[in-house]
Parts: structure tokens; sequence; C-alpha cells
């Protein structure tokens, strides 16, 4: 009865708005929805959610929620806000108190805004998280409480070209010596050892990780001989060329159009290139976890991938129906569902290991992901700070400004 | 009242020759003041809200502690200059002053010179020169960031068009890093950014160029002044206010070019292309410190407010004469 009155309000609220601001804004997204046909049926809603993918991931997504709502007997209106334009947008429908039902925020950005109050918690829906990667449901908790969850998740790993490693008689590396040999050997005219990406923006400390986390580096204090080292063997890779000098303005995309191209044997990527590399005629390649320090380590990369969160809309009815939609689509079925759809693992570790079964070349990141960590597990929202530092550290390094020690406490004290 | 009044306004010029006592003109006055502001109302709404608003709040968000909780909560602290200090006292200050002076004094003086010297030669006709002319405007109606895109594959260290035409013509030994390297992305950013100024420049100092009486010319011929003092005695001068309002709002647009920037280099590497406009944006829109982002905005404001101020002047002496 209460929902009922305070939502005819709503439709008049979001009517006038839609009138006077009908130039400004691409348009107000209907909130009818209700079924005035079927009299026995509850009440059914209209949840909006809204991530950040695009095609074809966004294609595969849409028809799990579609799948989801009709399920929990609901409907859906999905928006998707192209990369980097969500948070500006989402931060925009915090203040205005637009916010969708079901949220999707990549992992480092729930911290963020967990801080600013405007999402609840999954436990009041039932959410526990039980059984997943431990790394993603720190990433999807701030101080302590669970607020979003990740249905699958990604991480880094190193993608060999099977021919070059064959004509050199190689067997992928699995130490940074011999990862620094090999890249020397596989280096020549036009074809580079190894590539990654060491941009100056977040896409580069998330490139960083595995090398510092591996080697005991901790992002609380950069200047530490640890990170130090982890810096060095990039620094290294670079200056005796069997990596290019323009790893300090290639993202991850660029990393992975250079390996395909054949002109670089080896890169640090993720598992969303699988897709993307088996649609290259000609190119034979694998991939296994990222060399360590020493021989039998385990390495420590970081954890991606999208968290589905439920903001404070203040709508009860809605917001625990958004909850049970969260459920739904971090549901067994569909973990593997998307992990199939745009090659990542499903984040909880039964789910992930039936998976490896069946995917053998997902499988190496079943085994990355269980020892990876969140970016933000440690630091929270002040995970940005740390991060700029670091990639403000790595291309002093990288292009040979400083050595990594003095660009490592030169970017601490900033 | 005001039906009363209507006949009279009709008939205003009759009503005053015969004799209007004076209360009656007092209220006209006054309404025709009246009107005079309903006729401005929508402009000065617009300003207030479209201009006013924004620059008032951007002032007021650089002394607050602006953060994305903001959103939520709708509290930003205030902090005074806190913002401003913590950027003036930061490392990357300097460098970010010295980038933004030299991009800028470097674009102004690579457009213009070039810009110049195009609108010279245009100045002569020849065959298919219209055609010419219109082409010239292509980086002008290009999307910057698609531009820049497309400079970055040239400026390409390893694989780039240009590297890879320097290297056959034998002209460099070693490709040259024209944008990886820190001392040498800023040149380069500089490069590609004077090739997108170059149109407006010639468009404004041709046309000024065709204000000049051709007689002055032919005068000067007589007298024997060609080429460079024909330049030198006639264009120049006669040019002169239009070259003062093209470098002055070259200056404008320059300081707060953000997209090439960032389409180029993204600020990098290392630091060594970040101006203040790349840095307000990194600021606010990156770290979502927003408070911190519009006190580097408001720095720029003033600079950029500066160059206005003087633009201004420049252009009433230059209406005076």
């Amino acid at each position: 009865m209460n929902r009922q009155g305070s939502r005819s309000t709503r439709v008049l609220v979001a009517a006038t708005t839609c009138a006077a601001l009908a130039l400004a804004l691409a348009g107000c997204s209907s909130s009818g929805g209700s079924s005035s046909s079927g009299t026995s049926a509850a009440t059914r809603l209209n949840l909006t959610v809204e991530d950040y993918y695009s095609q074809p991931a966004a294609a595969a997504y849409d028809n799990i929620y579609n799948a989801c709502a009709k399920q929990l007997g609901d409907t859906v209106t999905i928006s998707h806000i192209a990369g980097a334009a969500l948070i500006p947008k989402v931060l925009q429908q915090v203040s205005s108190k637009t916010m969708p039902d079901v949220l999707m925020l990549d992992n480092p950005d729930v911290d963020q805004i967990a801080a600013t109050g405007a999402l609840s918690p999954l436990s009041n829906y039932g959410i526990t998280g039980d059984g997943y990667i431990p790394g993603i449901i720190a990433a999807g908790s701030y101080k302590g409480t669970l607020y979003g969850l990740a249905p699958a998740v990604n991480s880094l790993g190193l993608f060999y070209n099977v021919t070059m490693f064959k004509a050199a008689n190689l067997k992928p590396p699995t130490t940074w010596a011999q990862l620094q040999v090999d890249a020397k050997t596989l280096t020549k005219p036009g074809q580079y050892g190894f590539a990654f990406s060491g941009v100056n923006t977040y896409e580069g400390t998330w490139q960083f990780m595995p090398w510092m986390w591996t080697n005991g580096g901790n992002e609380k204090s950069i200047d530490t001989p640890q990170t130090a080292q982890a810096l060095q063997l990039l620094t290294s890779l670079v200056q005796d060329g069997s990596a290019s000098k323009s790893v300090v303005l290639w993202t991850q995309a660029d990393v992975e159009s250079q390996f395909a191209a054949g002109k670089a044997a080896m890169m640090e990527n993720g598992p969303w290139n699988i897709a993307l590399l088996q649609g290259v005629s000609g190119l034979d390649w694998a991939s296994v976890p990222l060399p360590t320090p020493q021989a039998g380590q385990k390495p420590v990369a970081p954890l991606g991938g999208e968290t589905y969160t439920v903001p404070q809309t203040g709508n009860s009815a809605k917001m625990a129906a958004a909850g049970k939609m969260v459920a739904c689509i971090n549901s067994d079925a569909n973990q593997v569902a998307i992990s199939k759809a745009v090659a990542y693992v499903p984040a909880k570790i039964s789910v992930g290991e039936q998976f490896a079964k069946t995917n053998p070349l997902l499988a190496p990141y079943v085994t990355v992901v269980q020892t990876a960590r969140s970016r933000t597990g440690e630091l929270g929202n002040n995970w940005d700070t740390a991060a700029t530092a670091i990639y403000t550290a790595e291309q002093l390094a990288l292009t040979g400004k400083d050595s990594p020690a003095a660009a490592l406490k030169q970017a601490q004290g900033q | 009242m005001k039906t009363r009044d209507r006949p009279s306004t009709l008939t205003g010029g009759q009503a005053t020759a015969s004799g209007t006592p004076r209360r009656t003109r007092g209220r006209r006055l006054r309404q025709d003041r009246a009107v005079t502001w309903l006729f401005l109302l929508p402009a000065l709404i617009y300003i207030a809200l479209f201009f006013g608003y924004p620059i008032v709040k951007n002032v007021m968000m650089g002394s607050e502690n602006y953060t994305t909780a903001t959103f939520y909560t709708g509290s930003a602290p205030w902090v005074g200059w806190a913002n401003y200090s913590s950027f003036l006292s930061s490392s990357l200050a300097g460098t970010t002053f010295l980038n933004t002076a030299v991009f800028t004094v470097g674009s102004i003086a690579g457009q213009f010179t070039i810009g110049l010297a195009i609108a010279l030669f245009f100045r002569r006709r020849f065959p298919l020169s219209g055609l010419l002319r219109s082409l010239l405007l292509l980086p002008w109606l290009l999307p910057l960031i698609a531009g820049a895109a497309v400079w970055r594959w040239i400026l390409d260290q390893d694989s780039g068009v240009l590297n890879s035409t320097l290297l056959h013509l034998h002209l460099v030994h070693t490709s040259v890093p024209w944008l990886s390297s820190p001392g040498m992305a800023l040149y380069s950013v500089i490069i590609v950014n004077v090739w997108i100024g170059i149109p407006f420049n010639v468009t404004l100092l041709y046309s000024g160029m065709q204000g000049i009486p051709e007689e002055h010319y032919e005068a000067a011929a007589i007298d024997g002044a060609a080429g460079w003092k024909a330049f030198r005695y006639i264009t120049w001068p006669a040019l002169r206010p239009v070259v003062t309002v093209v470098l002055v709002l070259g200056v404008i647009y320059t300081l707060k070019v953000v997209d090439i920037i960032l389409g180029l280099t993204g600020g990098g590497p290392a630091n060594a292309t970040q101006t203040l406009a790349t840095t307000a944006y990194q600021d606010s829109f990156v770290q979502f410190a927003f408070g911190q982002g519009a006190a580097v905005n408001n720095i720029l404001l003033v600079v950029s407010l500066l160059f206005a101020g003087l633009y201004l002047r420049v252009n009433r002496r230059a209406s005076d004469e």
C-alpha cells in the first residue's frame, strides 16, 4: 500500500523531471512496468540494472539479467554505460538520488562508492559469499561488510607464442631469471621478447602488481627493496631491449595487438583476450601463470572482475528484489555462463574447479585466482593514492629518469 | 491600469507633442526601463545559469574537500587554501607550470608562423587554390580524439610511419622515441597541436589580408616596394589588429587543451606532458579529488582571464582605430 502511494508520487516527479529536462537528458527510463493485466500475480517490479559492458559481452550479460528477472517474476531495464564513464555517471546518480536498483561496479571501485554510504550491505539479502575466492570477498567488502559480489573473476598470466618458443627450443619461463634470458633470446629486429603495459593509469599499476606482490612488496609502503627488485626486473627488460620502450604508452589492448601481430613472443595479459587471440589466424599461443622470483613459488596476481551491488534507493521492495537479482546473477550456473561468455573464471572455488576440467584454456587462471589478491583489500578507498604512486614510480624507472629505488622513494613521497 | 496606458503608448509621438503631464512621462520611463529589463532577462538568466553558476561553483569547490562521498552526503567541508597549497607544494607543480608554458608558447609560435606563411602564399591566386585552402581546414574538422589516435600511430617508436620513413631515408640511425621518451614527448605533442592550430590561424589571417586594399600594393609596387618590403610596410601594419586577436585567442585555446594530450600520452611518460589542464582533469575525473581538481582549474582560469582581459583591451583599441 505504502509502496503504491510512493510510486505514484515518484512517477509524477519523474514525469515532471522528464518534461523539464527533456532536451538535456537522453530520456528518463519509464519506470512503470506494473502488471495491470494479471490480477492474481504479485506486483511485478521493473528493476534497473547498470553496468559498463560493451558488445559482444553486453549481449551475454543481457541474457543473464533477463533470465534472472523472468525467474523472479520481474522485468529489467538495462543500461550499459561505456567503461570509464560509469563512475562519473554513478556519482551523478548518487547525488540526484536516482541510483539503479542493481549496479555493477569494477571491484576496486566498490570501496570508493561504499564509502559514500550509497550501497546497502549484501547480508541484508542473505548473501554471504561463502565458498568464494577470499580475494574477491575482500575486494567486494568495505570495512568488513560485503557490498559487492562478483560472479566471475580474472587475473593476469603469461601468454606465449608457441611457434617462436618451438623454433628457439624453449619452454615457457617459470622464474624471473628465465624470463629475462628467454626474452632476450627471442628478441630480434621487428620482434620483442616480452610485452607488458607500463602506462600511466591504474591499468599500468594493475600490470605491475604481480611482480611486486609475488616478491613480497606491499602497497602500504612502496619504498622497499622487494618492490624495487620487481621494478628493476621490468626496467632491465626495457633497458636491454627485450621489451619495447613504448610500454610506457601501451594499454593492455595495445599489448594484445603487439602479441597478435607476432611482434612480441610473450605478453603479460588477462584471459579476456582469449577470444580475440583465437580469432587470429596462424597464431599458435598458450597461457601459463606468470614467472615467480624463485622456482616453485606461487604467483600473487591481482584479482579482477566486476561485482554486483544493491544501491540504497530508498524503495525497500525494489531493494529486496534487487538483492535476489544479485544472488541470481551469482548462481553457480550463471557463474559458468558468464565465465564461458567473457573468458573469466567462476568466483566460487568449487564451481571453478569443475569449470577447469572442461575449459583447459582457462584452467591456468583457475589456479592463479586462488592465490590472487584484491587491490583494495588493505588500503580500502585509499588505494587510488597508492595506485597513482605506483604507476608514477614505474614511469620514472622505465623511462630511465630515475633508478627503480629512487623512483619508488620519490613517488612514495608525493 | 495597463489597459488604459496602452493607447497612449501606441500613439506615443502624438501624446508627447500635445504635452503629456509629467506624472505619465515618469511612469512611461519606468515602464520602458521595465521593458528593457524584460528583454535582457532571458540573456541574464542564461548567463547566470550557464556561466555564472559553474564559475562560482568551481571557485567554491576549489576551497572545499569535495570527494565522492560529497555526492551522497552533500557535505563538503571548507578547507580554505589547502587544495591550492597541496598542489603548489607538490613536486608536480613546477613541472606542470613549465610544461604549460612551453606547450603554449611552442604551439602558438609554430601555428602562427606556419599559418601566416600559408596565408601569404594563398594571397596569390593559382589554379585549385580555393580547393587547397579548404583542404587545409581538414585538421579542424577531424574529431580531436581521432586525430590523436592517428598521430599516436604515426609517431609510434617501433612501427610508426614517421620513424620508418626517416630510417629508410637514412635521416636517422635509430628509431626516434617521439612519445615514449620524457625528453621528446612534449615537443611531439606540440607538433601535433601546431598541426591542429594551423587552420584557425590561416583562416583568420587570410581573411584579414583580404581586407587590405589592392591599391596599396599597386602604389607600393610603383614606388619599388615588393616582396618582403611590401609585407613589412603594408601587410604587417594593416594586419596587426588581426594578429593580436589571433595570438590572444590562440593562447586561451591552447592553455585549456586536454583531449589531444590525453589522446597522445595521457600526460606521460613520467609526467613529461602534464599541463595545468590535464592535471585538473586527472585530479577531478581519475582520482575523484574534485576539490583539488577545481583548485588547479581555478589557477588555469585566472591565467586565461588575464589573456581574455588583454584580448578585450586589444579588441577595443582595434575597433577604436
